[in-house]
């Protein structure tokens, strides 16, 4: 686990930054607190003399940064090349369908998020999806609707017992 | 000065400009999209693509120097082909609902496609279907016609210094959005609508009211009272075709009846009683050792960014409700008793120039007993829409006067729709309450025309006064930047959100252009210079309004319904 650093102490960190900080800072703070957050980006804004809508602008233009806590289980999706040509399409759409969220989004009961990745490095294994650093080889539709539900019946037991 | 070819023909260009620039001033029309007069080029739409001999490529005029030499060519079968598959990309996913489309016959993008030939769809690309956003008092988003042209970002941010809207996502995702796309009425954004003058589509429009006017108008049990800004009458003009600056004040006053207006009152009556409250206010605070500089309050988008970018200058902005705020107050008192009148029963129109005001009119501490002081907000180019849908054209009627109270005015007031003009109306006044006598020259030239910021050191009486007006909020940051700095020479400040005042509003007819701009400021100078009644304090309508109902300037009844107090707003900055 990265070590939590508040905003300001990253902040700290980049003396008399300017704009093109943003991103490294951005970066910092995602890695902390694990998504960037209004206060973080507004916060941020005032530090670098910045509209909170711009940088919202830039933080969106890439795929990196997400706006939602991650949920307890964070499902990453590989849509790389070897995943996309075994059919990593339909893996996708059955988790925006099971867990009702779009990549980038949690779960209102905060138990899923969902990320879409690029490559993890496991061609051999694709199409894979990653659950909280556990990796899933060769998923099926069948197979990931089968994951999601052991990880809602493991939760379900945790808050019975 | 030296000789570039274009098309042919030997045209002169300077040093330092762009091609587009050369082409223009020699009459040769080159289509843009995301150009912005005055600001530098942001050179990406292409739609200003030209040949240029030993280039490569197509060169966009917008951005690119001219030089020495250049032979150019604006029309050749490349460059026009060049465009028109440009504006198909543009028309792939753009919803063919003209129609039903807030700038049916008014629309850029229309008039692109149809100046360059586009007559057919050579692309049916996926729609973007995002939802519209009606989250705003004055202003509606509707992405899906935004076309991503990027002006609107670059109004908000280069020229009102807001930035409450940016592009948002990449490539086909993106669109055009607040920061984490939150509703405009939550943002920062403070409601000016210059972002909706220079939309070339429908993606940004005032939100309507007229159909809740119409329906006022029906209802039997209702007296619709109405009034009308300074910048109101001349530009409504341009909406029935007649050049820019062309006064339509007793014409407009005439056809309001024709809709149906039971009372037509003139803003800027309120604007003559405005200067009596905030001239007494100054001299109170310069008395009484009260927060100096003191900052004109009557412009609604300037007010919502001050509680927003500069809560800790507060106290130093006017306490004095704006002019359409003090003619709503009056009329749903002074009036409502004057003629027996249940306040509920009264609806209050009021005609603005500006979208910001659609806000104001809902602000809570815009009422009184929970009854608004102004009910609706129509801009000037809904009014027009309001006389086309009756059928009432201005252009034919014979002007008529307002009415008694609230229509008589100084030209002073009248003032109030240019940048500077409140700060004119505020000296000739002020000299004649502080000295007793009266300026032997109304005019003050300094205070006058389109320069965003404008500065003058006047001696009234004893006191020598340091009065600044500016216009724009990039303008008026600068000068807050230097009052926090310690800036201490000031001590009455104008500010206009709109760059050139009320006449330059967010809810003016589309498409003028500076020199049309000029012309309604003209127009304004031209109605003062001819009037009678020059000053706000020789209103006598005013006095009575004093002696009869409200006492004094800055007493208890005027605390009541003319002052208010604003306080620090959170949104994401």
């Amino acid at each position: 686990m990265p070590t939590v650093k508040s905003v300001e102490t990253i902040l700290m960190d980049h003396p008399a930054a300017g704009r093109d900080h943003l991103i490294p800072i951005l970066q910092e703070v995602q890695e902390s607190e694990g998504y960037l957050s209004q206060e973080s980006i507004t916060k941020v804004g005032k530090a670098l003399d910045m509209p909170s809508s711009k940088i919202f602008g830039v933080a969106t233009f890439f795929n990196m940064f997400r706006f939602q806590a991650k949920g307890k289980y964070h499902v990453m999706v590989c849509r790389g090349t070897a995943c996309h040509v075994k059919g990593s399409g339909r893996a996708l759409d059955l988790v925006t369908k099971a867990l009702k969220i779009q990549p980038g989004e949690t779960t209102r009961d905060k138990l899923f998020s969902l990320e879409v990745v690029a490559c993890m490095g496991a061609c051999g294994l694709a199409p894979v999806v990653n659950i909280n650093g556990q990796f899933y080889a060769k998923v099926t539709p069948m197979k990931l609707q089968r994951i999601i539900e052991e990880c809602r019946e493991k939760e379900q037991t945790h808050a019975i017992a | 000065m030296f000789a570039i070819e274009a098309n042919g023909q030997t045209i002169e260009a300077k040093k330092g400009e762009t091609i587009l620039q050369s082409l223009k001033r020699a009459g040769i029309n080159v289509p843009t999209i995301c150009h912005m007069e005055g600001l530098l080029p942001s050179g990406t739409c292409r739609m200003c693509v030209v040949e240029v001999e030993g280039f490569g490529g197509l060169v966009p005029s917008c951005s690119h120097p001219v030089a020495e030499g250049m032979k150019i060519r604006t029309n050749t079968p490349d460059v026009m082909q060049t465009r028109k598959t440009l504006i198909d990309l543009l028309l792939s996913n753009h919803p063919d609902d003209c129609l039903y489309c807030a700038r049916n016959g008014n629309c850029d993008l229309a008039k692109l496609a149809a100046d360059n030939g586009v007559r057919d769809r050579a692309y049916q690309g996926a729609r973007s279907h995002r939802p519209k956003d009606i989250s705003s008092p004055s202003i509606i988003r509707d992405p899906d016609k935004c076309i991503l042209c990027g002006k609107c970002v670059r109004m908000c941010d280069e020229i009102q210094g807001v930035s409450a809207i940016d592009f948002v996502n990449r490539g086909s995702k993106a669109y055009v959005g607040t920061a984490f796309n939150q509703g405009l009425n939550v943002s920062s954004c403070i409601n000016c609508g210059q972002c909706i003058l220079v939309c070339p589509t429908a993606a940004l429009s005032e939100h309507k009211y007229i159909s809740e006017v119409l329906q006022a108008l029906a209802d039997p049990t209702k007296t619709v009272v109405v009034q009308h800004a300074p910048a109101v009458s001349v530009s409504i003009a341009e909406e029935f075709g007649f050049a820019p600056g062309t006064d339509f004040d007793g014409k407009m006053t005439a056809a309001l009846r024709r809709v149906g207006f039971d009372r037509v009152f003139d803003t800027s009556f309120t604007a003559d009683l405005t200067i009596m409250e905030e001239g007494s206010e100054l001299v109170h605070r310069v008395q009484n050792g009260g927060a100096l500089p003191m900052f004109t309050s009557c412009s609604p988008g300037w007010v919502k960014f001050v509680e927003e970018f500069y809560p800790e200058l507060l106290p130093n902005v006017s306490t004095c409700k704006s002019p359409q705020q003090m003619m709503g107050a009056i009329i749903k008192s002074y009036f409502a008793q004057k003629e027996n009148l249940d306040p509920k029963n009264i609806v209050s129109v009021s005609l603005m120039p500006c979208t910001a005001k659609k806000f104001e009119c809902g602000r809570p501490e815009m009422a009184q007993d929970y009854v608004a002081d102004v009910d609706y907000v129509l801009t000037t180019r809904e009014l027009a829409e309001l006389f086309r849908i009756t059928g009432v054209n201005p252009a034919a009627i014979e002007p008529e006067a307002p009415d008694t109270p609230f229509g008589e005015r100084s030209s002073a007031g009248k003032l109030f729709g240019a940048s500077g003009g409140v700060m004119e109306a505020a000296l000739r006044s002020a000299v004649f309450l502080l000295t007793g006598e009266e300026m032997k020259d109304y005019t003050i030239q300094a205070l006058r025309g389109m320069e965003g910021s404008k500065e003058l050191r006047v001696k009234v009486g004893d006191l020598e006064v340091g009065a600044a007006v500016v216009s724009s909020l990039g303008q008026a940051r600068k000068l807050m930047n230097e009052i926090k700095a310690g800036r201490k020479d000031l001590h009455f400040i104008e500010v206009m959100t709109c760059p050139g005042g009320c006449i330059n509003g967010g809810g003016q007819p589309i498409g003028a252009d500076k020199e049309a701009i000029k012309a309604r400021m003209a127009a304004l100078y031209q109605i003062d210079s001819g009037d009678k009644l020059r000053v706000s304090h020789k209103n006598e309508w005013v006095q009575r309004l004093y002696t009869e109902f409200l006492g004094k300037p800055l007493g208890h009844k005027s605390h009541e319904l003319l002052h208010t107090h604003y306080d620090k707003r959170e949104v994401l900055l």
